[in-house]
């Protein structure tokens, strides 16, 4: 490989007592990207954060920062910062204090942290706040301030620990912009978690998906969308109907599917199905056309009637039960002016191709 | 006026009849007593309130507590007292914390008639009697040996040293002036004399501080020291050491070469007692001689009950008789009242000692 | 016209029970205390204005060094006092769990449960030359003749320390839970040693906690009466002792007032000393 990457793992474990928090996982983040751990909470996704922080140490593999092995380094130090979960801002201190308190720690003097302090806070769109006591920042600026107190001490790695987690909603649509943006000004490797997959898919340029102490599935958000390797990243990145059914007929990279209520659909796999396997079909709601009259012709193809609209401005989803059977099936009610009469009890027409939804072996 | 208005008002006016009629009920049946530890034995007090009908509420106490108690609340919340004849003139001429006692109302023939006389002597005021005569003791030397000719001036002795133990309190401060030669109690009206006397006494103190284990303050704390064999002389009261001589049969009271001081406790009426006439009854009920050789037996001091001294208990009067002959007995020295002023300088006296290093 | 609405009439009537204790049992007092200390006594119940037991005070260095002694062992104990306490709030706060934590809150809290009288004699049976652990040392040969551990200034400092634990581990234990445990892993995560998250991050942060336990713990041993007369013996001086004395010994109620009035005023002038020279408020040390 041309380029040492920032933060490399290889095969690392971490237990407590006879639970396997983190399960052999190696993987590897280059410079300068964003890199996001997406898993529910309990994945271990937060035990693997404090490993790389120095906070804990791994049972088995290997930890490298800049090519460097990182074992028995403590925390402090580590080339490696970390925002908490609740920023962790001293209180007792101004927000001039705060952001010098790792400067001062490697004896900068006074006059060098006093310019490095305003330029930080230059760069992070916050100038002149220093005597400001941390009570008096908004919520977003004490995030800036927290990111800020790491990336003046200029780290290869910034860790940050579902940092938006405690912000309200629009705040945190703002910050995911604003942090996308700081990082690719200060050009520091991120390495991120969060539970929350619009965080991870909106800033990344690597996501990492975790569940029960293991990496599913690491990729860009596109492909984890588009391309998901198993049920559980189907599941769990953007929304996904799931339907149970079984293989009637397997070919090459396509399949043909019944389901539990008799419907026949087509659709793509990316392993080879036998005949008879039962599998869980995903199809995403906003992959679903709608059609009222016409009869275009798509390879799926269902007749439903309109059970409920969840009315959420561009968000906005039907509930469709099939005329046929009990399946209901959740669809993206696009924001187009011919849809905005739908009424509920409507008949209406959805179709797919069978690209557009995957099977996997049911687990 | 509403109902439920009506009905406080009647409880509040039964509450009022209850506390009247409580406090009323409590005025006829109590006696309160301040006195100290010893002196209302529970035998006693059970056969009087079974004669009388009269509850007695026992307070223990010493003298300092007692004269503070009555000045706080200027003679009143006890119906009876026991102070030292000697602490009663000041403390009446001061805070007039008593009220005369009516010798007519006692039966005057139960008392020793010296000790009587005495003590309406000493606690006369404008001419009206405030104390009459309970019991008496002295203070001496109580030591772990069955040496007997010792000296106040013993406890300043190298053979005992960092085995003594006394208080710092004004009898210390009088016995040493005694042991010393010199005689506190005719310069009670000479206050330069007497400054003079407990100049030498202080520095006298002061040098021999390092033969003190510590100054006791409580009864129970200097038996204890004694009976630990922490401590192997002390002065003391002879109470305490007839105590000892009956536990050990070797701790035991000496009077001291220069006598031994002789205190009197008698009965008082505070000033703003309410029973009077249960304190008399119950005067007169201590003072016969068998009830009186029953408090002895408790209290450890004899009383001024003529004839008591026969119903006495056998180990307790062998010890007195270890203790005393008829020359020690002569040679007991009575505290006089104490005359305002000499407690001021005694007092920073007892300080200098104490904060001497 | 003055009007109570509702609303200020309940909050009159809540705060009435609060402002009589302290005008009954707070100011009253002490102005009474005030006015006998600056009188002085003629003859038998005669008094005049005076300042003479102030003056006392002043020229008997006797008074003023065991004043002086009274203060800086408590300061001392208060301190030693505020090292022990730390670590075992830290203990509580941060590190014990459930069942533990409460049986450590509970040994500290066991010493309360007795009082102080029983307390203190309980360290002089253990120290006394007849005592449990003299009778120990010599069984166990560690000591040829009885050792007597009474009397002395270690042990009054022992015994004052010991009575005031609870009063230090409360504050510090209740500033100490507040405290996020990130903001000690940002500061280590930030570069810092042990030793420099404890100086700029922990110690900080239960400053209030620190300076309301001193000063409960400070104000305590000051007016402590039992502890160091008991345990210090003989040579035991204790300011709290000569007021003792004057009222109850020497009936001298105005010198007794005088004291009692110059230990008021002494012990809140070092509390503030002390607050300036930390550069804390009380207020905030009060809230915490």
């Amino acid at each position: 490989m041309s380029v040492t990457p920032d933060l490399e793992c290889r095969g690392i474990s971490k237990f407590y007592g006879d639970f396997q928090a983190v399960n052999d996982i190696s993987f590897s983040v280059p410079p300068g990207s964003f890199f996001s751990i997406l898993g529910p909470s309990g994945c271990g996704k937060t035990s693997l954060l404090r490993m790389l922080a120095g906070f804990s140490e791994p049972d088995t593999g290997e930890i490298l920062i800049k090519g460097n092995p990182v074992a028995g380094i403590p925390p402090n130090k580590r080339p490696v910062n970390m925002v908490f979960q609740h920023l962790a801002l001293f209180p007792m201190m101004n927000v001039g204090d705060n952001i010098a308190y790792g400067l001062k720690r490697r004896k900068v003097s006074p006059q060098e942290q006093r310019r490095r302090v305003a330029d930080v806070l230059e760069r992070i769109g916050l100038p002149g706040i220093e005597k400001k006591s941390v009570d008096q920042l908004s919520g977003g600026q004490k995030q800036r301030v927290a990111i800020a107190r790491c990336l003046i001490l200029e780290p290869a790695l910034l860790l940050l620990d579902e940092p938006l987690g405690a912000l309200d909603l629009k705040l945190r649509e703002q910050m995911k912009i604003e942090l996308k943006t700081l990082q690719q000004t200060f050009g520091t490797t991120f390495v991120y978690i969060t539970h929350d997959q619009s965080e991870a898919m909106v800033m990344s340029d690597q996501v990492a998906v975790m569940n029960h102490g293991r990496f599913e599935q690491v990729g860009s958000p596109q492909t984890l969308y588009y391309k998901p390797e198993t049920p559980f990243v189907a599941g769990f990145v953007g929304n996904n109907n799931r339907l149970r059914g079984q293989v009637i007929e397997a070919g090459n990279g396509s399949v043909k599917v019944s389901t539990e209520s008799g419907q026949i659909f087509h659709t793509t796999s990316t392993t080879h199905l036998q005949q008879d396997t039962p599998v869980d079909l995903f199809l995403r709601p906003e992959a679903i056309r709608i059609d009222r009259e016409s009869d275009s012709l798509w390879q799926n193809c269902i007749k439903g009637r309109i059970d409920n609209i969840l009315f959420d401005g561009g968000n906005s989803q039907l509930l469709v039960r099939d005329t046929a059977s009990p399946t209901q099936l959740t669809v993206a009610l696009p924001q187009t002016d011919e849809y905005q009469n739908l009424r509920q009890g409507e008949i209406i027409k959805l179709g797919w191709n069978s690209k557009q939804s995957i099977a996997f072996r049911a687990g | 006026m509403s109902r439920s208005a009506q009905k406080f008002h009647r409880s509040l006016l039964a509450v009022a009849v209850l506390g009247a009629s409580l406090s009323l009920s409590v005025q006829a049946e109590e006696l309160r007593l301040l006195t100290w530890g010893g002196y209302a034995p529970q035998e006693v007090i059970d056969q009087f309130e079974k004669e009388t009908g009269i509850e007695v509420k026992v307070t223990k106490s010493n003298n300092e507590d007692m004269i503070s108690k009555l000045r706080a609340t200027r003679g009143a919340g006890y119906d009876l007292v026991q102070p030292s004849q000697d602490r009663i003139n000041g403390a009446q001429k001061e805070y007039r914390i008593y009220k005369p006692i009516d010798l007519s109302k006692l039966e005057t023939d139960h008392f020793i008639a010296s000790m009587l006389d005495a003590t309406k002597k000493n606690t006369s005021v404008d001419g009206k009697v405030y104390g009459v005569p309970h019991i008496w003791g002295t203070s001496g030397l109580i030591a772990n040996s069955s040496q007997q000719n010792l000296s106040f001036n013993d406890l300043c002795s190298d053979d005992f040293k960092g085995k003594v133990s006394y208080r710092l309190k004004r009898p210390t401060l009088i016995g040493f002036a005694f042991a010393m030669g010199e005689d506190p109690f005719a310069a009670y009206n000479d206050q330069k004399k007497y400054a003079e006397i407990l100049g030498r006494v202080e520095q006298k103190l002061i040098q021999c501080k390092d033969n003190v284990k510590a100054y006791w303050s409580g009864g129970d704390a200097l038996i204890n020291l004694l009976r630990s064999g922490e401590v192997t002389l002390a002065m003391g009261w002879d109470a305490g050491g007839w105590k000892l001589h009956k536990e050990t049969g070797k701790i035991n009271f000496v009077a001291p070469k220069s006598g031994a001081l002789g205190w009197i406790d008698t009965f008082a009426l505070p000033a703003k007692g309410k029973n009077d006439e249960a304190a008399y009854k119950w005067i007169n009920f201590v003072m016969q001689p068998e009830i009186a050789a029953k408090i002895t037996d408790s209290a450890g001091n004899f009383t001024a009950s003529v004839g008591a001294e026969n119903y006495v208990s056998k180990a307790l009067s062998n010890s007195y008789k270890i203790s005393y002959n008829q020359a020690s007995l002569d040679n007991i020295k009575w505290y006089p009242p104490v005359p305002a002023g000499l407690e001021q300088l005694e007092g920073k006296t007892l300080d200098r000692i104490k904060a001497a290093q | 016209m003055l009007r109570f609405s509702g609303k200020n009439l309940s909050f009159y009537l809540l705060l009435t029970p609060l402002l009589l204790t302290l005008v009954l049992l707070v100011i009253l007092p002490q102005l009474d205390m005030l006015i006998v200390s600056l009188r002085e006594r003629i003859s038998y119940g005669e008094y005049t204005f005076s300042l003479l037991h102030y003056q006392e005070f002043v020229n008997e260095p006797f008074y003023w060094n065991t004043f002086l002694r009274t203060a800086v062992m408590s300061i001392m104990a208060t301190l030693i006092t505020l090292l022990l306490a730390f670590p075992i709030a830290w203990y509580i706060a941060k590190i014990a769990q459930g069942r533990n934590k409460s049986l450590i809150f509970l040994a500290c809290l066991i010493p309360f449960w007795v009082s102080e009288l029983v307390r203190t004699y309980g360290w002089m049976i253990l120290l006394r030359e007849s005592g449990v652990i003299s009778v120990f040392l010599q069984w166990s040969g560690l000591a040829s003749g009885p050792v007597e551990m009474l009397y002395n200034d270690i042990t009054v400092m022992t015994g004052l320390v010991y009575a005031s634990m609870l009063f230090m581990v409360v504050p510090l234990v209740s500033t100490l839970e507040g405290m996020d445990d990130s903001l000690v892993e940002a500061a280590y995560d930030l570069g810092a040693s042990t030793f420099t998250v404890i100086r700029t991050v922990i110690l900080p942060y239960a400053m209030p906690g620190v300076i309301s336990g001193c000063i409960v713990v400070f104000m305590l041993t000051l007016g402590n009466y039992l502890t160091p007369t008991l345990l210090g013996g003989k040579d035991s001086l204790w300011f709290t002792e000569q007021i003792f004395t004057q009222f109850i010994t020497r009936f001298n109620w105005e010198q007794g007032a005088a004291f009692g009035v110059l230990l008021l005023s002494l012990s809140s002038l070092i509390v503030w000393l002390g607050l300036k020279l930390s550069g804390q408020s009380f207020k905030k040390a009060v809230a915490s």
